[in-house]
């Protein structure tokens, strides 16, 4: 007595209800849309490198003609590569924040000067101060898009290693360098303090 | 506010591109357009006119010229921006949802649209006063369309 019943009951019910189980699907879509484009970083890209070697450049220093730097020099501690240019606004804000962490002697924060003119970058450093170990210039910006670079300022963490460990798109504020820089370096010290973790060079050691 | 650092551009302006021959203009600009402006992400690297995009145009010319091949182009754009670039994701893990989403989507809604034919058509079959709910109300849906 149940079964024939209950058969077309169901389905009635189900069709019944399926205007607004559809209606909700798409509710929960839009709202799902408008959820994520609340996140103000959406726009920035992650970095495929993060876990990679860092692309190699050989680039002039600013402040010493005829010398180059290369990622190979860099070797050896971690550095910060930090990417700026004159014409950034952007990099005007950031200035004194870098400028307070290159004073803790953390880590060396080696400057990218971004498709600048000579004479602008150096005045503008010494208008507001450097606080940058050596100052590499890109001005074509083919090392710019080697590394993946699409705008100004942006922040790399490269270990000893050569391996890049952290990006940051846009100003650096004490917030980020507390909450995500330091910790980053932490990670990096208690690595290159603890043995190599690697058992291939124990091994090749040991023949 | 956001798009202020993000704006931030040299001021710079390169020289226009110069193209050997036509087919080589063409192929330039069939690929340009199918990639993405890594800056102003609703463009492709065709339409934009931020700096990147100039160096990027610049970038993907030269290495045509150096007998690269359009996968090879994008792969070298992909292992420094990520699959972003790609207005036409590669069919992986994590867009297989995008690839075949709306297929299933239109599957799944063929598949209703089926149902609800077959549901009326037994409803209209059997009309012994247990009709189906929808029967009865789609029925009087019409006849109110109807007058």
């Amino acid at each position: 007595m149940n079964t024939p019943d209950s058969r077309p009951g169901s389905t009635s019910g189900a069709t019944r209800w399926l205007p607004l189980a559809v209606f909700a699907a798409l509710a929960i879509l839009l709202a799902a849309g408008v959820w994520l484009s609340r996140n103000p970083d959406r726009e920035k890209l992650p970095s495929p490198l993060i876990g990679k070697p860092a692309p190699r450049f050989s680039l002039p220093v600013l402040h010493e003609a005829g010398r180059l730097i290369s990622t190979e020099d860099l070797r050896g501690a971690p550095y910060l590569l930090n990417v700026w240019g004159s014409w950034c606004p952007a990099c005007r804000d950031e200035h004194p924040v870098l400028t307070r962490f290159a004073e803790t002697k953390r880590v060396r924060v080696v400057g990218f000067n971004w498709k600048d003119e000579h004479a602008d970058a150096l005045r503008w450093l010494e208008q507001y101060g450097n606080p940058y170990f050596v100052v590499a210039v890109d001005y074509e910006g083919k090392a710019a898009i080697d590394w993946g670079i699409y705008g100004a300022p942006e922040t790399f963490l490269v270990d000893a290693q050569g391996i890049v460990r952290w990006k940051f798109v846009g100003p650096l504020t004490d917030a980020v360098i507390r909450e995500q820089l330091i910790p980053e370096l932490d990670s990096i010290a208690t690595k290159a303090g603890a043995p190599a973790a690697g058992a291939s060079p124990a091994a090749g050691t040991a023949r | 506010m956001l798009s202020a650092p993000l704006s931030a551009q040299p001021a710079n302006d390169p020289a226009p591109l110069r193209y050997s021959d036509p087919a080589e203009e063409r192929r330039f600009h069939d690929l340009v357009a199918e990639l993405r402006c890594v800056m102003c992400q609703n463009q492709s690297l065709a339409d934009s006119n931020a700096q990147i995009a100039h160096d990027l145009r610049r970038e993907v010319l030269d290495l045509m010229r150096q007998g690269k091949s359009d996968a090879q182009i994008k792969e070298f754009l992909v292992a420094r921006y990520g699959e972003f670039v790609l207005y036409r994701p590669r069919v992986e893990s994590t867009t297989w949802l995008l690839w075949f989403g709306p297929a299933l989507v239109l599957l799944a809604g063929g598949y209703l649209v089926a149902r609800v034919i077959r549901t009326r058509a037994s409803g209209t079959g059997a009309d012994d006063g247990t009709a189906t709910d929808l029967g009865r109300t789609s029925r009087g849906g019409e006849d109110e369309q109807e007058w």
